[in-house]
Order: structure tokens, then C-alpha cells, then sequence
């Protein structure tokens, strides 16, 4: 369905600078309807990759293909028309501002060409999936985080694309809104089929909603499994970075409160009072 | 008898026809120099902007030209773009004085203005929005129209204030070309009659005007903003 060929990605250098390699040649298949999972730290070039697939990034070379599509291969027109077909949320939610929820939501569907007497319908009918049709009248400013990517959902999702990409879809709300998203996310993928690709630092996300994980790091994609391999012990992560990211545990080196030493406790109690000015 | 603390009341009772004239020529100014300036200096901005090495079709060249032009016509101190460009007034209005004449350099000087301020409202929207539009199949024109110039049509308005306060001082160099308008009032019975309460008067409605400017463009910007 999503077809990831030898795909890298070099950003020049400024002057005399050095480029930099952010996507080192990937090679990723997506099934269709899976939904796929992207992990790695800061700069390991996940977001890039994503980008790669709808091409706002351009990749300096190999090929992408989206339902037998090769996207590289597309003028700027073809692949504005391809663009309908796959959907995008981000971090930030990328909402206009100075639009209502439903303006916002209409507006992808303006740009697919819709007739206007159809789209305000159907953005309305966008918005009831992500259950926020009462919302629809109020301006981003008013909403929750949860809410605000909830309409970016539902604005990715209103021209009915056959591939949903999401770059740290939940990195900008709290744990519980987090669930909710990931919820909608994966309700979306089952009922309606799509494709869903996920882009995120955290483990738990992956593991709640990913069928297949890429693990990345400096631009390659070092590991892949399963989450069903990973949950039943199948799968041992080779890697150095596939083994910390796996590994809930941060590795924080700390003395248990009752092995720490009197003195130091006397001493914190001492500073304490001093700054309390006692 | 009129004299009140040295403000000769008579004096400028007899002279308010004349203070009407003047008004009327700022605001004629005003209503065309602006307008002529939205309208041109707005697609300026958005190129300025798109052709950026950052923009939606960069044209790095083309880019350096057109920017070192404008930066050329902003430098010019108003009173002298108004004498150097005396042929090119003639050309457009056929004559060298009078309000028609300061019209011109008005406009001229505008235009690069209000650009410099579009490319700026709009490069401060930030890549997010371009990205999701981009992301969405949007054409750049759709790009521009749809989300752009929506999201910063607040912060225009803005822009659109401050530029029609300065213009309400600029006018008062309109005198030069025997152009009129309030400052142009000011300036000749104040500085060559030493008329000091006229020209007081004159200033007292200059101010009034600009805060009536901007009070009014603050809340009309206030009114179109959703950010808050
Ligand atoms: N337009 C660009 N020009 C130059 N370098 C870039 C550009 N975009 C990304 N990079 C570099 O490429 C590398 C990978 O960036 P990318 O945004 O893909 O990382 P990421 O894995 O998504 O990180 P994060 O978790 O912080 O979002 C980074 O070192 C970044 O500085
Ligand atoms: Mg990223």
C-alpha cells in the first residue's frame, strides 16, 4: 500500500557548511489498512521520513509509492491531486486561527475541489466523528488541546483519503487526552480502513495503537518488528537504541531513600531551613 | 474681545472654510494614495514573500532584486521622492501641483511600505499552517488566499492603521507642491505667519484625526482577531 524505496533524504549545507544526511536510505513496506508505527529520539529524522511520503519533503532519491503510485515520479499538479488522498496531523495541530472548526475542516475539502453546497454538509459530518459537533461554530482559541487535534482529524479525514499520516500526533496534550486521540486514531483505521502511519518518541504509543514499529535512528530505520512479537517476547531488540527506546525503565542512577545517608538528609534539612530564612 | 489667553477665536472661525478645504484634501489623499497602495503593495508582499529562499517558489535572484528595490524606494525621505519624481507625476496626472500632484509620490512611497509590512504579517504566521494547506493538496494561490491572507488579515489592519497615521503627517509636506491638506494648513500659518493659535488648531485636529485612526483600526483589528 505504502511503498518506501531506498528513500534518503539530504538537506544542503549552508556556505561552506556541510549537508546533512536526515534520511539515510529507508526501505519500508506499509500493508495497506496496518497502521505503522515510527520511533526514535530527537533528530533521528522521523518527521522527515514522514514527510517523505505525502513529498512536502521532497526525498533527494528513491521512490514512493502509494497504492502502486510512485509519488517521485508526479508533477506538481498529479501530486496535489494525490495529496487528497492522503491525510495529515501534526504536533501543533496547524489549525488557522481566524477559522471557525468547521471553516477549518471545509477548507480541505475547497482545496480538493469540492462544490461548495456539499462541503459545509459534509464537514459537519466530519466533525460528528470526531464527536465535536457542537464545537463546530467556535474558533481554535476556545478549544482544548484534545479538541483542537480532534478537528485536525477530522479535517484530514473529510476528503476521505485512503492513507492517514500523523507526525507526534499527542506529544502537545496529557496523558488522558493522549488516550482519547489515540483512540479516535484507531477507531478511524478500523472502521473506515486507512491507513495510518505514527510518528512519535513515545513507546506507549506505538505499542497502543502501531501493528508494525520502525525503530530510527540517525536517519536509518535500524529496527522492525511486530507489536504482537514484541508483547509475547518474540522479538529482541538488536540494537543499542532499539533496546533503550524498548525498555520502559529510564536508567536513572539513585540511592534508595533508606540507604541514603543521615548526613546527607541532615544537611538538606539544614539548607532547607536556611532558605526558609529560619 | 474674542482674544481668549492669545487665542484669537475670530480668527479661526473666519478661517474654518479654509480648514474644511484643507481636510477635505488630506482625505482625498488619504482615500487614494491607500487604497492604491493595499491593492498593489499586497500582491508585492506576497511575492516578497514567496519568492524567498524560504517562500512557496523561491527565486533567489529575481528575489534580491526586487527587494533592493524596494529597500531603495523606502530610503528616499519623503520631500525628496517628491521632487525627484516630478516627471513621472506630470506623466500620470499631468500636472506638478496641487493635491492630483502629491498623490503620486504618495502612492509611490506606500506601495514598497505596505508590501514590507504584508511579507512581514505573513512570514510571521509561521510554517505550520503553509505545511497542513501544502499538505492538503492546495495550490500556492489557494495557499495565499485561502490561509495566509486569512490568518493575517488581523495584523493587516494593524499595518493598514499605522500607515494612514504616518500619511496623515506626510500630507503635510503636500505644501511643497502646493498639494494642501491640514498639515500643509499648519504649516503655513503657523511657520510662515507665525498665526501660532491657527496653527495650534491645525494640530489639535491633526491629533484628533490620528487617534481617531487608531483607535478605530485597533478595534477593528481587536474585532477580526480569533486568536484570543
Ligand atoms: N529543512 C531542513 N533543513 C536542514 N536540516 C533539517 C531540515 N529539516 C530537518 N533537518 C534536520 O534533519 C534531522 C532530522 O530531523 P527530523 O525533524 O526528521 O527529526 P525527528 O526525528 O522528527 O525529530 P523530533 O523528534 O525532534 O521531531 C535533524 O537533525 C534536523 O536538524
Ligand atoms: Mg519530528
Amino acid at each position: 500500500m505504502i511503498s518506501i524505496r531506498n528513500v534518503s533524504t539530504r538537506f544542503a549545507g549552508k556556505g561552506g557548511e556541510e549537508g546533512f544526511t536526515a534520511v539515510d536510505d529507508v526501505s519500508l513496506e506499509i500493508p495497506a489498512g496496518s497502521v505503522q508505527g515510527i520511533i526514535g529520539f530527537s533528530g533521528a529524522g522521523k518527521s522527515t521520513l514522514l514527510r517523505n511520503i505525502n513529498l512536502l519533503e521532497r526525498p533527494t532519491s528513491g521512490h514512493v509509492l502509494v497504492d502502486g503510485v510512485d509519488l517521485t515520479g508526479l508533477g506538481d499538479e498529479e501530486l496535489r491531486r494525490e495529496r487528497h488522498q492522503i491525510g495529515m496531523i501534526f504536533q501543533h495541530f496547524n489549525l488557522l486561527n481566524n477559522r471557525t472548526a468547521v471553516e477549518n475542516v471545509e477548507l480541505s475539502l475547497k482545496f480538493a475541489g469540492v462544490k461548495k453546497a456539499a462541503r459545509r454538509r459534509r464537514a459537519h459530518e466530519a466533525l460528528e466523528i470526531v464527536d465535536l459537533a457542537e464545537k463546530a461554530k467556535s474558533y481554535p482559541a476556545k478549544l482544548s488541546g484534545g479538541q483542537k487535534q480532534r478537528v485536525a482529524i477530522a479535517r484530514a479525514l473529510v476528503t476521505k483519503p485512503k492513507v492517514l499520516l500523523c507526525d507526534e500526533p499527542t506529544s502537545a496534550v496529557d496523558p488522558r487526552t493522549t488516550a482519547s486521540v489515540l483512540q479516535y486514531l484507531a477507531d478511524i483505521n478500523q472502521q473506515l480502513g486507512i491507513t495510518t502511519v505514527v510518528v512519535t518518541h513515545e513507546l506507549n504509543v506505538v505499542k497502543s495503537i502501531a501493528d508494525n514499529v520502525a525503530v530510527m535512528d540517525a536517519g536509518r530505520a535500524v529496527e522492525r518488528f511486530a507489536v504482537d512479537d514484541l508483547n509475547s517476547g518474540r522479538f529482541h531488540p538488536q540494537t543499542e537504541i532499539g533496546r533503550y527506546l524498548l525498555d520502559d525503565d529510564l536508567h536513572i542512577t539513585r540511592t534508595p531513600l533508606a540507604e541514603r545517608s543521615r548526613h546527607t538528609a541532615a544537611k538538606g534539612a539544614a539548607e532547607t531551613k536556611e532558605h526558609a530564612g529560619v | 474681545m474674542s482674544d481668549i489667553a492669545g487665542f484669537d477665536i475670530a480668527r479661526i472661525i473666519e478661517l474654518l472654510p479654509e480648514v474644511g478645504v484643507a481636510l477635505g484634501q488630506t482625505f482625498v489623499m488619504l482615500l487614494v494614495a491607500i487604497p492604491i497602495a493595499i491593492l498593489i503593495g499586497t500582491p508585492l508582499g506576497v511575492w516578497l514573500y514567496s519568492a524567498s529562499p524560504t517562500g512557496l517558489k523561491p527565486r533567489p535572484k529575481l528575489h534580491r532584486v526586487v527587494d533592493s528595490l524596494v529597500n531603495v524606494i523606502r530610503s528616499f525621505p519623503f520631500l525628496i521622492l517628491l521632487i525627484a519624481i516630478i516627471p513621472v507625476t506630470r506623466f500620470v496626472v499631468g500636472t506638478t501641483v496641487g493635491t492630483a500632484a502629491v498623490i503620486v509620490p504618495l502612492t509611490i512611497n506606500a506601495i514598497p511600505y505596505f508590501a514590507r509590512f504584508v511579507e512581514q504579517n505573513i512570514t510571521q504566521l509561521g510554517a505550520g499552517v503553509v505545511e497542513a494547506a501544502r499538505s492538503m493538496g492546495a495550490t500556492r494561490g489557494q495557499i495565499v488566499r485561502d490561509v495566509l491572507l486569512v490568518e493575517a488579515r488581523p495584523a493587516l489592519l494593524g499595518s493598514i492603521t499605522i500607515m494612514t497615521v504616518s500619511f496623515i503627517s506626510y500630507s503635510a509636506m503636500a505644501g511643497l507642491v502646493g498639494g494642501g491638506g491640514i498639515g500643509d494648513f499648519a504649516i503655513r500659518y503657523g511657520y510662515y505667519r507665525y498665526e501660532t493659535a491657527v496653527m495650534l488648531f491645525a494640530i489639535v485636529l491633526m491629533i484628533v484625526l490620528v487617534q481617531a485612526v487608531q483607535i478605530g483600526g485597533t478595534r477593528w483589528a481587536r474585532r477580526l482577531d480569533k486568536r484570543h
